[in-house]
């Protein structure tokens, strides 16, 4: 980018880095520079190559091509451990990943220590509390140094992880959306120490789709696309043509989904609380009718999706299936009741193991019917087959046939044999989870269109990218922390989650 | 088996076709070839090895480890696992006997007192841990624990046979009723054993049962990915509920045909029927290299340590080695299933 630059600063650089995952491009010839001192936003909707990009840097994956620097030497880390041994170091989102339940925070500090051998082989509590309260201090965190690390929540694991790698003489920091589980206070917080580290000359790489957040740190922001660098801006950031940059067209008339629906109220939410402490909840979808729910992580949107499908227990508050007062008690209910599901995360949530019986495309569709399809309980006739067979002529699954493994799928046709399951027999209600999440763009547009194509069902989206909920849903909500109210009211006041797009 | 790869035009699918190709043949018929081999090689130090009788006799000898290994292997398929179908059999020889001995019951409501005492235990099995939540390995490793012990307490620790001398001074002296003994002892037209019936019916009704029915379908799910099974609208608890009573129900089957055989009730019979239950299971994941618990390729397993006894007892191989022998099979097939497996998938 700019080669007149002092190389001495320049901590990390990559040139025309691709990689490439089966039939999907995720990264082709990305070029970016992260100079300490320096805060690096880097923005992309889901799918745009973020997260390979940090896996390639952190060495959890390895580019198929291209040139990463670092200090001007070549770098090319085989593994995490590898990464962090040279001081680049990435904080996932999943803070519960940063130490371990049944060590105390201190011992959470001083895990890089004891597995490197630093701190010799017996320790004494007192060591380990002196270590700990030396590498607490030069974050320059108070942290709950002996409480269980199962009992803190996720802001504080969120600054453990960060005194981790701090403490672990990090010279490049990835964070991916830090802030998607902190209240404004904690992020405040968070933002005080990363200007701090900055300041001692760290480079920082933050993912974000939050606007705000970018707006306040960063100094450079680097939007991706298709596996593309869509735009570079620095500051003064021009936000909306980053966000233009990152969903591909302009701003204006970005909800491009919304009709309006004139079907019956099937699914009535009143009152609803997902948490004694948390606001009530009031929502009506219509049949036929598309909503989205975004938000930020750990907002509720998926313990709202679970409590609808009887996963949950009801808290407080009133649901009701077409007008009848609806009370789950499990999912067997909820699917008799023509309640369907589709759970975050596929492979946790959804798929079976494909080595396994049951772990073929057909099998995968018919597994919550069952008892429907076989009521003798064989499995004999082509019922299955042909189910599976016709999904995979509707959402153009590619896939060998209705007895491929599922393992020979690609993310997207994977996430469409999940949609699949969902929509052969037709339902009342359909709750998806994140239904675009690990989707290429073209598999994501199919999709989208398949759950809209259902004019007799209503259909509830959780998402915690609102480019996603402009593409497929008729009306979007946004959940947080203050309850559950309309999208484009939260853009006006800069909403928590949105990215600022507004009319 | 159902893991039979499928013929495909996707290039994922067919360049994993092309790996497969001699190589994945061989995997898949490792243990058949390995039968045949050692088929041919006793044959030839042995004639006697190949005759009709001899053949039977093996089944008959592993015919109680192949039922027992068809319940682990049901118990595995919900990503349990049951330690118990040692004690449970040995404990069911046990209540056989002295039902019989002390109650003086006949064949039939023997056999239905002990196979209920199995379906009970497994009930308990199940309720530690689906309701209770233990950890299955540990639920089963106690349960064999507390069986292995309650099995010595109605007779102070004595064997059963009839003049049994009872803890309040009393002999019992009831006996094993000749149509119990058949259970163990009879042969169908003079040449197959009603051991090796029962082990070819409950194989074959096990198999019918994970492979080609929606509860088989449900069995693996729940085992393969318990979430993804209970979002589906599977009953989980009651899917895995069935699974360790249809395991400790066999185990007492097992059970049975043991105190039919022996004709009394020996404390130390079933020592060895855990260990050699496991074996016969985890074999089976290398049978047509399925990689995964199946009931086929435990009954295989099973017969497969059988015919390898058998021979090497014959060719006069020490008794002493034959755990080391089975071990030793043990470790071979799983380092083939999943050592070779890894490098081609």
């Amino acid at each position: 980018m700019n080669a007149t630059r002092d190389k001495a600063r320049t901590a990390l650089a990559g040139r025309a880095i691709a990689k490439r995952f089966g039939s999907t491009q995720a990264l082709s010839g990305v070029d970016f520079e992260l100079v300490g001192g320096e805060i690096v936003g880097l923005m992309g909707a889901n799918g745009a190559g973020k997260s390979t990009l940090v896996n390639i840097l952190v060495g959890a994956t390895q580019a198929d091509s291209g040139e990463l620097r670092l200090d001007g030497r070549p770098y090319r880390p085989a593994a995490p451990r590898e990464a962090a041994r040279v001081g680049v170091v990435a904080i996932h989102q999943a803070t519960d990943r940063a130490g371990a339940p049944g060590l105390t925070v201190a011992e959470t500090l001083l895990i890089d220590r004891f597995a490197d051998g630093r701190t010799g082989f017996f320790v004494s509590p007192a060591s380990i509390r002196r270590q700990a309260v030396e590498i607490a201090e030069a974050s320059g965190f108070a942290l709950p140094l002996d409480r269980d690390f199962a009992d803190i929540g996720p802001a504080e694991r969120q600054l453990v992880a960060i005194a981790r790698a701090i403490a672990s003489q990090a010279k490049v920091l990835i964070l991916d959306e830090p802030t998607a589980s902190l209240s404004q206070a904690e992020s405040e917080r968070l933002f005080a120490i990363l200007d701090g580290l900055a300041a001692r000359g760290l480079a920082i790489l933050y993912i974000s789709h939050r606007t705000q957040d970018l707006r306040r740190l960063a100094n450079r922001v680097l939007v991706l696309r298709g596996g593309r660098e869509a735009a570079s801006c620095v500051r003064p950031i021009d936000f909306t043509a980053a966000l233009e940059a990152m969903i591909g067209r302009p701003l204006a008339g970005a909800h491009i989904a919304a009709r309006e629906v004139a079907g019956e109220v099937a699914l009535q939410v009143s009152a609803l609380r997902l948490g004694r402490d948390r606001p009530p909840i009031d929502l009506a979808v219509r049949s036929g009718e598309v909503v989205a729910i975004t938000g930020p992580l750990g907002a509720g949107k998926s313990r709202l999706l679970l409590t609808l499908f009887g996963a949950l227990p009801i808290v407080e508050g009133e649901i009701r299936l077409d007008g009848q007062p609806w009370r789950p008690r499990n999912p067997a209910e909820a699917i008799a009741a023509g309640v369907h599901m589709a759970g975050e995360d596929r492979r946790r949530t959804s798929l079976t193991p494909a080595d396994w019986p049951g772990g073929s495309v057909s099998a995968a569709i018919a597994l919550p019917h069952l008892a429907r399809w076989f009521p003798s309980g064989f499995l004999s006739g082509g019922i299955e087959r042909s189910h599976a067979l016709d999904a995979i002529r509707r959402l153009g699954i590619r896939a060998s046939g209705p007895d491929a493994r599922l393992d020979t799928l690609s993310g997207g046709n994977q996430q469409k044999v999940v949609l699949a399951r969902w929509q052969a027999v037709e339902p009342r209600v359909t709750l998806l989870d994140e239904p675009f999440q690990g989707v290429d763009v073209g598999a994501r547009a199919d999709i989208a269109a398949a759950v809209r194509a259902q004019t007799e069902v209503a259909t509830l989206i959780a998402t915690s990218d609102p480019e996603e909920a402009l593409e497929v849903a008729d009306r979007i909500f946004l959940l947080d922390d203050r309850g559950l109210r309309p999208f484009s009211e939260s853009a006006a006041d800069g909403g928590s989650a949105s990215t600022g797009v507004s009319p | 088996m159902s893991a039979a790869p499928n013929v495909s035009s996707a290039p994922l699918a067919a360049s994993a076709g092309a790996r497969r190709g001699l190589g994945g043949l061989l995997r898949r018929g490792a243990v058949f070839l390995l039968l045949a081999l050692l088929v041919v090689v006793f044959a030839t130090a042995e004639p006697a090895f190949l005759g009709v009788a001899n053949f039977m006799s093996v089944l008959q000898a592993v015919s109680v480890v192949a039922i027992l290994a068809v319940g682990v292997t049901i118990s595995m398929a919900v990503g349990g696992f049951d330690l118990s179908v040692g004690a449970v059999a040995a404990s069911s020889v046990m209540a056989a006997s002295y039902a019989m001995v002390v109650w003086r019951l006949d064949a039939a409501e023997t056999v239905a007192l002990t196979l209920a005492f199995g379906l009970i235990v497994g009930l308990v099995n199940a309720a530690l841990i689906v309701v209770v939540g233990v950890p299955d390995l540990l639920a089963t490793l106690a349960m064999n624990f507390l069986l292995t012990g309650l099995q010595l307490i109605p007779t102070a620790g004595r064997s059963i046979a009839t003049g049994l001398i009872l803890p309040s001074g009393v002999s019992a002296n009831g006996a094993f009723d000749p149509s119990f003994l058949a259970i163990g002892r009879a042969r169908l037209f003079n040449v197959a054993p009603i051991p090796v019936l029962l082990m070819i019916a409950v194989g074959a009704l096990a198999f019918v049962l994970t492979e080609r029915t929606r509860i088989g379908r449900l069995l693996f799910a729940v085992g393969g990915n318990e979430i993804a099974a209970r979002l589906a609208g599977a009953r989980t608890e009651r899917i895995k509920t069935l699974a360790y009573a249809i395991s400790a129900t066999l185990a007492s089957l097992g059970g049975v045909i043991v105190a039919a055989r022996v004709g009394r009730g020996d404390v130390s019979s079933g020592a060895s029927l855990l260990l050699d239950a496991v074996a016969a299971a985890l074999i089976g994941f290398a049978v047509l290299a399925a990689r995964r618990p199946n009931v086929f390729g435990a009954v295989v397993g099973a017969i497969f340590v059988g015919v390898l006894l058998n021979g090497l007892t014959m060719l006069n191989v020490p008794y002493y080695t034959q755990d080391f022998v089975k071990g030793a099979v043990l470790v071979g097939a799983l380092g083939l299933t999943y050592g070779l497996g890894r490098s081609t998938t």
